[in-house]
């Protein structure tokens, strides 16, 4: 059937900024988009430009942005994306520099895997625990299969507008180190991502989750690596609070107390109390803030929610 | 119709006009709700953070109680229904978590069997009523507005839990506004994160979220906003002023919950569907279909 791809251009040697072509061709019922783009290279516009090696969804280079989502072009089929969208528009991935049309530089991709430190910092073999060894690729949480393609971090909401973020490729690496039972430095590893632009910057939007074609999960390896830096007793950054306060109010209370929790997160943090306070205040004016203190914040139920809460540190307490 | 209301904490707390407006608009649409008193937070994805076992165990809870009523669950917040919608699948489908979790709700004499189904008013209206009926109570066409959707996280993605509207191209706000006799604004943002989760630990990244998305918006020529999760208009509303002044803009966007702007065209007042609990004025709308606060 003969079908046109909307292809963003972009030559910054001759263009001030990217415009999108029409290319007509014909294809099968499984054309690929890479397919198609490999097509049009030869048959009608050589200058077209864009990265693969494999063809096969393993060397991670042709992930681009197809309908608006970060997909890998060659895993991806024509005909599905025209039934979904009834259309067909490939550009560069977003939050990379373009170099020219779909390709993008990774540059800034590499650094921020580069900052986690991708390498074993090895215990000496002895002290290697082997039972925790042969579950080794269960605790990397599928974190291995990443082909370093960069789909998730074009497409994380908190990169797009906060480059210092490490993003979700290089934290879903930084999970696999310090999941890896022969890596020694892992209360260092975790301590690393403690501040501005680590663990606690990501909002959890699940976009990554969604694009990932190897089913890497990176928010779950953030969550991860959450929850182990607060079991090793890295308890005192805001985002850390946010969930201790959090569970905490849900064991009292039943349900969140958005009066209390604020000020459960912030503590003794003067400069962000002040910060609070004026929409606090405005809240309060528009009645939305609840009163932190009532004599029974409680759902009725709650002898039954603490049951639970009790009942799951008391099997925690039991597997040791 | 008759549904187990599950109204989240946020429509009992910092968003009444939420629960407000959820009352006078499942009334008229005829959808018998029963209130979840009882029922616990979600979790909002927070307590799965410390303990997913833990999580799974609140909400398996929350469903018993509805399986005992005979009725499924409706919810009126995006994340409540990510979470839980996630929850419910996670026991009804992996081996031997069901029983596993029910061990832990033993002690006090509850059980889940898995055969509850939660469900969001947004996909109740779409996918049960339908924009046609919906239609019918349309006394108000929002004929001269602009209104841009806002779907907020969970009520998309991970979309392999979820499976009502496609995360890639999500219609069903588009729809009901549509239905209401309002354009619907397309803009990029509309699949975007609000930043909620952020806003107390960086916030200067939650309103860099907030300013973003609210200024695609109004580059397309919006004139309010509608979302169905009371974080997401916690956050657009709450922090617009302070997003506005990072990117040096005069936002001026009002946010309607879903229910909201639904009850304007049925013809509710603005005070029976708390408009004046917003931050953010939403005047301008309000006259625009011509009818004073
Ligand atoms: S995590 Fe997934 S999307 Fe991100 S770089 Fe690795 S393979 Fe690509
Ligand atoms: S979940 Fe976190 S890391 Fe993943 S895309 Fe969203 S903000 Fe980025
Ligand atoms: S060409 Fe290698 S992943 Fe697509």
């Amino acid at each position: 059937m003969r079908v046109t791809l909307h292809i963003q251009k972009f030559n910054p040697e001759t263009d001030s900024k990217p415009h999108e072509e029409p290319y007509r061709l014909d294809i099968g019922r499984g054309t690929t988009v890479l397919e198609a783009l490999m097509r049009l290279k030869n048959e009608t516009d050589g200058t077209l430009t864009f990265r693969y090696a494999c063809r096969s969804a393993i060397c991670g280079s042709c992930a681009m942005e197809i309908n608006g989502t970060e997909k890998l072009a060659c895993m991806t089929q024509i005909r599905p994306e025209l039934e979904r969208h009834g259309e067909v528009r490939v550009g560069p991935l977003k939050n990379l520099p373009v170099i020219k049309d779909l390709v993008v530089g990774m540059q800034p991709f590499w650094e921020k895997v580069r900052s986690i430190r991708p390498w074993l910092d090895p215990l000496p073999h002895e002290q290697v625990d082997p039972i925790a060894m042969r579950n080794a690729y269960k605790a990397f949480n599928n974190v291995e299969a990443c082909i370093m393609c960069g789909a998730c971090v074009a497409a994380c909401t908190v990169y797009e507008v906060s480059k210092g973020f490490a993003g979700p490729a290089a934290l879903a690496k930084a999970w696999r180190f310090a999941a890896d039972p022969r890596e020694a430095a892992v209360a260092e590893r975790l301590e690393g991502l403690q501040g501005d632009g680590g663990i606690w910057d990501c909002t959890r939007c699940n976009y990554c989750v969604e694009v990932c074609p190897k089913d890497v999960k990176p928010m779950e390896a953030i969550i991860l690596l959450r929850r182990a830096s607060i079991q090793s007793g890295l308890t005192q950054t805001m985002g850390s609070r946010h969930i201790t306060s959090f569970v905490d109010i849900i064991r009292h209370e039943g349900r969140l107390n958005e009066g209390l929790m604020p000020m459960k997160v912030i503590g003794f943090r003067i400069k962000d109390f002040l910060r609070i306070l004026p929409l606090g205040i405005k809240m309060f004016l528009k009645g939305k803030v609840p009163f932190p203190f009532k004599l029974k914040p409680a759902i009725p139920g709650i002898k039954q929610v603490r049951a639970i809460f009790e009942a799951r540190s008391q099997e925690k307490r039991k597997k040791g | 119709m008759k549904y187990a209301l599950y109204t989240g904490c946020a429509a009992k707390g910092a968003c009444p006009e939420l629960y407000q407006s959820t009352m006078h608009v499942t009334k008229r649409l005829g959808i018998e709700v029963v209130e979840m008193l009882n029922a616990s937070c979600c979790g909002a994805g927070v307590i799965t953070e410390a303990d997913p076992d833990l999580a799974l165990a609140i909400n398996a809870r929350t469903f018993a109680q509805a399986e005992a009523l005979g009725l499924n669950i409706m919810t009126i917040c995006g994340t409540c229904q990510g979470v839980m919608g996630m929850a419910n699948h996670r026991l009804k489908t992996e081996e031997g978590l069901l029983d596993r979790i029910n061990l832990m709700l033993a002690p006090e004499g509850v059980k889940y069997n898995g055969r509850v189904e939660v469900k969001h008013l947004l996909w109740i209206i779409v996918g049960e009523i339908g924009v046609e009926a919906l239609q019918r109570h349309v006394t108000r066409p929002l004929e001269n507005l602009r209104i841009a959707p806002f779907y907020g996280c969970y009520i998309l993605r991970p979309s392999k839990y979820l499976g009502f509207d496609d995360p890639e191209n999500p219609v069903s706000l588009e729809k009901v506004i549509s239905a209401l006799s309002a354009h619907p604004v397309d803009y990029e943002g509309k699949t975007k994160c609000c930043g909620f989760p952020l806003v107390l630990e960086k916030e200067l990244i939650a309103i860099g979220m907030v300013g973003a998305n609210l200024k695609e918006a109004k580059d397309e020529g919006a004139d309010a906003l509608v979302t169905p999760c009371p974080l997401c208009h916690m956050n657009l509303d709450i922090y617009q002023e302070r997003a506005g002044k990072k990117i040096g803009e005069k936002l001026a966007l009002p946010i309607f919950h879903l229910p909201q702007l639904i009850g304007l065209a049925m013809g509710f007042t603005p005070k029976e569907l708390g408009l004046p609990h917003h931050l953010v004025s939403t005047e301008n709308v309000v006259e625009k279909i011509q009818l004073k606060v």
